[in-house]
């Protein structure tokens, strides 16, 4: 169980959460809405150990114990996952083995999984080969943030508006998949404003943030 | 004989002597001596204040001169056997040879070179068993008069490699040269001369280290390379140097008639490191460069090319990257000269350099000379920061601090990296995740 007590913080001096309550079992999916600026992101950085995000009250808690002393890197292995909103490029690392190396996942049995995963995701054949989200559209690197979390199957998953930027068909690929993913076992926090990832995922627990509160 | 500081007529006449020398290099080294003490301390240079040539080591006769590994003394081959080169040596070079300090203490070739008449000695040998052919090229490349410090290296050279590639001979594997300076207070003069015969072929590999020290060393190597017409060299060189070293590279390329140069240059370490290799270009020679050079931890490493462009349609192509960390400084110096009736000749060059953190710095001084109207010349620059989204984003995949930083830094050379051959691209990637372990950032 993964869950936010009370948490407030600040990023760049500026209070943005104030008192957030969550909670996510694995294998649920819980979908969290509300208008830009409202702090979801920040809730998604502050969960995954982003040190720009500064905790000033409450706590993150993993099956009853508080993650907050943990790096990012520490949350991870633990098993909690975060999708980026933006994700940034990097020059020279080639997606194949950045995913290998962070799966630590044996090659041949990793290559065919993945293989299937660029084919299920619609992603370009080459991706694979390609560089880290350089030169990928907004749509592809949604996607590509996706298959990640497709491969690793963390306990935790949060997707930060993973289907902004991405057409119609392919939200409710992407609806389906996240769905097959809780199935699988994940816990998943659905971070979204698009009316149709809305729509599809409708008969979900919806929370509603506003000024760094869930009102519902 | 170990012989400390002082530099004299009579301490370079007693080297010649030592060594053997016919007459001819004993003149040489006595004008580059009167050349050294004529000439004043380049301007551009930074932290050479700080050697005090009368405490150095200038030469140091090493009892050792072998053809396998087991008749060179444990002490000396450890070194070796910890770099691996034997291991190497056996799996993928045509030919070895390797120095301890002043001297070369191991060189072995494969029986086919030999065959083919192709000539790897230590640089002592071929001036004595092939006299006309060293005394045509040596000091003819990369003249003694450049500067006060090659100079010097002239009137004390010592140690260093002859390769001789016939003409219209391909030679397949890499033939390789391993400096190691393996004590404090040592400097090391190693003279290399490589001549590719027309229409030939040769991949050169030159590997530089040392282990750490407690004072300094200091490193005065000259390279010459004579490409023939129509002749193709592949020039790697890799320096690991330890953070104790002052480095000081002078390297040269003249490329004949259709000849042509790639060239890897990689250099990490020391203290203080001046690397600019040149080249000439005549007629339709080309030269394409990837150099990588990283500055970590108060270390100021100068980098750069300078080329030549002599002939009609000359090509050059340089790609230079630099990276530098926790107050380093990587400085890149190019000098592109297009002369006047080198109509049709092409160069582009780009740097970009990676800064890792705030107290860290990059200089980048092109320098362009272009004489001839029809030629085109390009030349960017970029620099960029390590951005606190992209370690955030691979620490949340699982990835440490430093191991993040070090995958960026791997990735941000990875075009250049990929150049050198794979032994040395593996070790290149074992010691930058050491390196970053803890000390960056």
């Amino acid at each position: 169980m993964l869950e936010v007590v009370d948490l407030h913080a600040r990023v760049e001096g500026k209070e943005v959460l104030k008192g957030v309550n969550l909670s996510l079992r694995e294998g649920d999916i819980v979908v969290l809405t509300g208008p830009n600026g409202s702090g979801k992101s920040t809730l998604a950085r502050a969960i995954a150990g982003d040190e720009r995000v500064e905790i000033t009250k409450g706590d993150v808690l993993l099956d009853g114990e508080s993650i907050l002393g943990l790096t990012p890197e520490e949350r991870f292995k633990k098993g909690v996952f975060l999708t980026f909103q933006a994700p940034p490029e990097f020059e020279g690392i080639p997606v194949g083995s950045f995913l290998l190396r962070i799966s630590g996942k044996g090659e041949r049995e990793a290559l065919e999984e993945l293989k299937e995963l660029v084919e299920k995701l619609g992603l370009p054949k080459n991706v694979l080969f390609r560089e880290l989200h350089r030169g990928l559209s907004g749509g592809e690197k949604k996607r590509l943030e996706l298959l990640q979390a497709l491969f690793l199957k963390p306990r935790f998953v949060i997707l930060d508006e993973i289907d902004s930027g991405v057409d119609i068909e392919s939200i409710e690929k992407i609806v389906e998949l996240v769905k097959e993913l809780a199935r699988d076992g994940s816990g998943i926090l659905y971070i979204t404003h698009n009316p149709r990832s809305l729509e599809l995922l409708g008969r979900y627990r919806v929370l509603r943030m506003e000024e760094g509160r869930i009102i519902g | 004989m170990i012989t400390k500081g002082s530099i004299s007529r009579s301490f370079v006449e007693g080297l010649s002597r030592e060594k053997g020398e016919p007459e001819w290099m004993r003149r040489l080294r006595l004008q580059a001596l009167e050349l050294f003490e004529r000439l004043s301390d380049p301007l551009w240079l930074k932290g050479i204040d700080e050697i005090d040539l009368d405490e150095l080591v200038l030469y140091e006769k090493v009892d050792a001169r072998a053809t396998s590994w087991d008749e060179l003394p444990p002490e000396i081959r450890r070194f070796y056997e910890e770099l691996n080169l034997p291991e190497q040596e056996k799996k993928f070079l045509a030919g070895l040879a390797t120095s301890y300090d002043s001297e070369m203490v191991y060189y072995n070739a494969k029986k086919f070179l030999e065959e083919k008449g192709v000539v790897v000695l230590p640089m002592e040998e071929a001036v004595k068993r092939y006299p006309d052919l060293v005394r045509r090229y040596f000091g003819k490349v990369f003249p003694p008069a450049e500067h006060r410090y090659s100079a010097l290296h002239y009137a004390l050279w010592s140690g260093g490699v002859f390769v001789y590639v016939p003409p219209g001979v391909k030679v397949t594997f890499p033939v390789e040269a391993f400096f190691l300076v393996a004590n404090e207070m040592v400097a090391q003069f190693e003279h290399t001369l490589i001549v590719v015969g027309e229409n030939a072929f040769l991949h050169f590999i030159e590997g530089c280290s040392s282990p750490q020290f407690r004072k300094f060393a200091f490193h005065d190597g000259v390279v010459e390379a004579y490409v023939h017409r129509g002749g193709h060299l592949k020039f790697t060189t890799v320096q690991n140097w330890s953070r104790d070293l002052i480095n000081f590279n002078n390297k040269r390329a003249i490329v004949e008639e259709g000849g042509r140069v790639e060239w890897v240059e990689g250099s990490f370490g020391s203290r203080a490191s001046y690397v600019y290799p040149s080249f000439i270009l005549r007629d339709g020679a080309s030269v394409d460069v990837r150099a990588f050079t990283i500055a970590h931890g108060g270390e100021w490493k100068e980098g750069g090319v300078k080329l030549f462009h002599v002939g009609k349609d000359t090509r050059s192509h340089v790609v230079s990257k630099s990276v530098s960390s926790s107050d380093g400084v990587s400085v890149f110096r190019g000098l592109l000269r297009v002369n006047k009736g080198a109509t049709g000749s092409r160069s582009s060059m780009s740097c970009d350099s990676l800064l890792l953190d705030e107290e860290s710095k990059a200089f980048t001084y092109p320098h362009n000379q272009v004489e001839e109207p029809t030629a085109r010349v390009s030349y960017e620059a970029t620099t960029s920061f390590l951005r606190e989204d992209q370690l955030f984003y691979l620490r949340s995949r699982g990835l440490d601090e430093d191991s993040a930083k070090a995958l960026i830094v791997s990735g941000f050379l990875s075009d250049v990296i990929s150049y050198l051959p794979p032994e040395y691209a593996s070790v290149f990637r074992r010691v930058l995740e050491l390196d970053f372990r803890g000390s960056v950032g």
